[in-house]
């Protein structure tokens, strides 16, 4: 019984550190703009793609990696600049059009520069499993949790201890007054935006050994690293990795012990019981309007 | 002055029913009928969702779940159970209002990006609990449904469908604009303003929400009650959230707060897709780019800027 | 005076002779992206390499051929609008496509009521049962897949073994196949575990399998990148019974996604992914290894059962163009229905006014993947 256990946790928790990657994604952008990127999942998906293309063609693991995540990194700078910055004073809806027309381009694009089919790209040190007290786990796995826990000790660092980070976070808090004591809310959009692309990126190479990688990727992950946000609080740094984990782990034991058909629809009435007596998702802050 | 509001109303609504009355004429065989009675079914869901959304400042990111519980309700009452089409379709409607109503007060009272996370899990647990009971709803897969019959006569064929599908677009239009003019309209746009306000003045906001959340569920039933029948198929793609994106994407695109905003919202997003077929692969580079450029441009949507830029051509001397 | 005679009498000639040469509209509707590319990709290759080189030998009827092609992306309701427009705006004589199940069903309606002769390029055994006057197609169907994995497994002393499905419409349709005639082949189902579209990690579903006492066999009713995942679940949970996959996973991208997980995994396929080793004796080697040269030569990829279905279909219709000597709807259907003895990549077609589907289950070979390729199970 407790091997099985051990086995749906292991599971859970690798989808669920990606989950938390995106989720993290999506807080950083809604801190800087209160915009939603609905193109999240998007560098999701680049990451994995431009790795595996670059890999292919011959390219050393590491450096189409790091091509990769400068790549998607860019792609976030130009939709900021190009897209979101025009549109500043729209409202908040039409700039989620903005975010999903921007997704919808990505993903066409992808379609003309890769291709449409599924790719593997080779596990980062090899694919024998390692036992565990019964449950077996991917080496790839030990990566993602590994990696997911390094970005995340990096991005406190950056918040709690550089400038620009804390720039970012006195913006998400009160964007007058950060622009009144001489914050570029710009700059600090641009920066939100690239991190959050490179972010994503990274949360696909890692998962791309595991899961596959294709030009609709972005898609599904996307939208579970959203509901992620929300569940952990929408603009809370440890709200969306515990959210993200805490999706994970809720799909796994749901496919584990009910039923695997309604796996996905328990994840989402467990996060509307969250909302329902937390609005404010589990780490969010309660949100006080000023009349 | 009065006059002068009452004339404007009707005028918007004497076009669209010279629109509908006069488009047949370019409209040169049944493939260009087609595309003309999804583009007013999707209008009708819009003309709906726009009163939540514009309106009402809410946001529903599942409203393909009110759209695909009126068709599968439908289809699942008349070809498993024998029901006459019509009264399948009151039922489906009335199920749906009823679960609108049980969820709308817990749901509207979240705020901004959680009560879109809240609509959204509600549409993918509607389509999931759709696409998984397959001896009801035949699954993935979808199932066919039984022509929609009126006293006995079966409605097939483009022709008879665009009539029927365009007169209760012109209905559901009048309604709802009736609706924006009534006191209920009033307060609703009171509290999008500020809701705090609203309830300073007497406005029982939850009421207000739940009631226009409902109307715009009953909107999307009845809706998807019809593309069932004239489809003479439902497949639970029709339940998925990149339907419901569709449809905000349809209201904001034409201009929120503005009924008719919704129904070119709806219009030009259902045409362009089979407009854009030419560019082959390069079709959702196409779409995803003009998508773009129209929101950066026209922020406000299509038909809020035109009418302000023709309001202006007319202002200047 | 005579000078106007001849020259009316020329441009008569012309104009006859331009109307002979109005190509034959062929159209086609295909899940060119989306969740189904795996399919519509290598149909729509297909379809283009074939109607070019038949064109290039003339044409048909002494006409060309002329192909109308639309994405229809796995979407029942775009496949339904298309549907129409080749219909009623291009005018097509015949449709070979629908790649997917839920797309075929969606069109149907349409096309009984158009009398468009219409050959469908999908699984599911409910596209031909009941019989459709103007509904033919290419495939297997989901049920013989499991009528020939059951046969096997049977041969093999297997009769308690494991479903596992995914969510879309291939999966659920094999799976309710199979539950269907699992009795008839004295096979038990003794556990039934199911993932979502674009799941990521099924190990849940495999613990709760492994856990389950008895199992001989797995079978995976899947299509797209689900089946992969499977496979690799499935070697890191170390699970010794063998693995059944189904034929939706008929294509090289599966093996080269699954990696070394997929060797020892059996499936029923077409002779199409063998063709080099069949023995010259075999009367479909011909047929499948001429397709797969012509496919690997022109698109440098593997060939996969599901670009043979288009072939298949693309070359009855034009057989049945030829028997009915002329694009004649009505005359198109029924020279189709009397196909007999037609060699396709998937086999032997005979249709038949109570036969839509042409097969029987001995085009179905039983393959098992070893070291990266194909091979013919023991």
């Amino acid at each position: 019984m407790s091997a099985q256990f051990l086995q749906f946790l292991l599971a859970g928790l690798t989808v669920g550190a990606i989950y938390a990657l995106v989720a993290l994604g999506f807080s950083i952008i809604y801190n800087a703009s209160h915009v939603i990127n609905f193109a999240q999942g998007e560098f999701v998906m680049i990451g994995g793609m431009c790795t595996v293309w670059l890999a292919n063609a011959g390219w050393p693991l590491p450096l189409a990696i790091a091509a990769a995540v400068l790549l998607a990194a860019l792609l976030g700078l130009a939709l900021a600049k190009l897209a979101v910055e025009p549109a500043r004073g729209a409202s908040v809806v039409t700039l989620i059009i903005i975010t999903i027309g921007a997704s919808i381009l990505l993903r066409g694009l992808a379609t003309i520069v890769w291709d449409k089919k599924y790719h593997a790209l080779k596990p980062f040190s090899g694919e024998m499993p390692i036992h565990i007290g019964g449950a077996t786990l991917l080496p790839q796995s030990l990566w993602v949790l590994g990696v997911t826990l390094v970005v995340v000790l990096l991005l406190s660092w950056f918040f709690g201890r550089t400038l620009l980070g804390k720039a970012l976070l006195a913006t998400s808090h009160n964007r007058l007054a950060a622009q009144l004591v001489g914050i570029s809310v710009r700059r600090v959009l641009l920066v939100a935006f690239g991190l959050s692309a490179a972010l994503g990126a990274v949360a696909g190479i890692l998962i791309a050994p595991i899961t596959f990688t294709s030009w609709d990727v972005g898609v599904m992950l996307g939208l579970k690293g959203f509901a992620a946000a929300v569940l952990g609080g929408m603009g809370s740094g440890p709200g969306a990795v515990v959210g993200g984990l805490a999706l994970g782990i809720i799909e796994a034991m749901g496919a584990g012990y009910l039923s695997s058909a309604y796996k996905d629809a328990l994840a989402f009435v467990i996060i509307l019981a969250v909302l329902f007596f937390m609005p404010s998702g589990l780490l969010g802050q309660r949100s006080a309007d000023r009349v | 002055m009065l006059a002068r509001l009452a004339s404007s109303r009707n005028a918007g609504l004497a076009a669209l029913a010279a629109v509908v009355a006069l488009l047949p004429l370019a409209l040169v065989n049944n493939y260009y009928y087609d595309i003309a009675i999804l583009a007013g079914l999707n209008a009708i869901v819009c003309v709906g969702l726009n009163l939540l959304i514009g309106y009402a400042g809410q946001i529903s990111l599942g409203h393909a779940g009110f759209f695909g519980l009126g068709a599968y309700g439908s289809a699942i009452l008349t070809a498993r159970y024998g029901w006459p089409p019509l009264a399948a379709l009151l039922a489906a409607t009335l199920a749906v209002a009823l679960l609108a109503l049980a969820i709308g007060r817990p749901i509207l009272r979240l705020r901004g990006h959680y009560l879109a996370m809240a609509t959204l899990g509600m549409g993918v647990i509607i389509s999931i609990v759709i696409a998984t009971e397959d001896r009801y709803t035949g699954g993935p897969d979808g199932m066919s449904v039984p022509p929609l019959t009126l006293a006995g006569v079966a409605l097939a064929g483009e022709r008879v469908w665009y009539w029927v599908v365009g007169v209760l677009l012109v209905l559901a239009v009048w309604l709802a604009r009736n609706l924006i003019d009534s006191p209920h309209g009033r307060a609703l746009r009171a509290l999008h303003g500020s809701e705090v306000a609203a309830e300073v003045g007497g406005i029982d906001s939850a009421r207000h929400k739940v009631r226009v959340f409902v109307i715009s569920a009953v909107y999307a039933a009845v809706a998807g009650s019809l593309a069932a029948h004239y489809a003479g198929f439902i497949t639970p793609a029709k339940v998925t959230f990149f339907h419901s994106i569709e449809l905000v994407t349809m209201v904001v695109f034409g201009g929120m707060a503005s009924t008719f905003g919704a129904v070119v919202g709806a219009a030009v997003l259902t045409t362009l897709p089979q407009a854009l077929t030419v560019f082959k692969e390069y079709e959702m580079v196409v779409f995803g780019a003009v998508m773009m450029l129209t929101m950066i441009f026209m922020p406000k949507g299509l038909v809020p800027t035109l009418a302000a830029l023709a309001a202006r051509r007319g202002k200047s001397p | 005076m005579k000078h106007r005679a001849w020259f009316a009498a020329a441009l008569l000639a012309a104009a006859t002779a331009t109307q002979a040469q109005a190509p034959i509209r062929i159209g086609t509707f295909l899940a060119v992206t989306g969740p189904a590319a795996f399919l519509g990709d290598p149909e729509q290759k297909t379809l283009e390499l074939y109607v070019e080189k038949l064109n290039a030998a003339g044409g048909v009827l002494g006409r060309q051929l002329q192909l109308v092609a639309y994405d229809s992306a796995g979407d029942a309701e775009k496949a339904r609008t298309f549907a129409k427009r080749l219909i009623e705006q291009d005018k097509v004589d015949l449709i070979v496509g629908g790649s997917t199940t839920g797309e075929t069903m969606a069109v149907v309606p349409l096309i009984e009521q158009a009398g468009m002769p219409f050959i469908s390029l999908a699984g599911a055994v409910v596209i031909v049962e009941p019989v459709k006057k103007w509904v033919f197609k290419t495939p297997h169907s989901d049920r013989q897949a499991c009528q020939r994995i059951f046969v096997d497994m049977k041969a093999r002393g297997t009769t308690r073994i494991a479903l596992i499905s995914g969510a879309g419409g291939f999966d659920k349709s094999m799976r309710a196949q199979c539950l269907g005639v699992a009795k008839d082949h004295g096979i038990e189902i003794v556990a039934d575990e199911s993932y979502g579209a674009g799941d990521t990690d099924m190990t849940a579903q495999l613990t709760k399998i492994k856990n389950t006492l008895g199992v001989q066999a797995v079978l995976n009713a899947g299509f797209g990148q689900g089946p992969a995942i499977v496979t690799k679940n499935y070697r890191q949970l170390s699970i010794g019974a063998p693995l059944y996959q189904s034929h939706g996973v008929a294509s090289k991208q599966y093996i080269q996604l699954a990696g070394g997980a997929a060797d020892g995994v059996r499936l029923p396929a077409a002779a199409l992914l063998v063709a080099e080793t069949l023995l010259d004796s075999d009367p479909q080697k011909k047929v499948v290894l001429g397709y797969k040269r012509d496919y690997e030569a022109r698109f440098k990829s593997d060939v996969s059962t599901f670009g043979g279905h288009a072939w298949d279909g693309l070359m009855l219709a034009v057989e049945a163009l030829k028997k009915a000597g002329s694009t004649d709807k009505a005359r198109v259907r029924d020279a189709l229905e009397s196909v007999r003895g037609f060699m396709g990549t998937a086999g032997v077609f005979n249709y038949s006014p109570t036969d839509h589907v042409g097969l029987d289950v001995s085009g179905f070979r039983m393959l098992e993947i070893r070291k990266g390729d194909w091979t013919l199970a023991r």
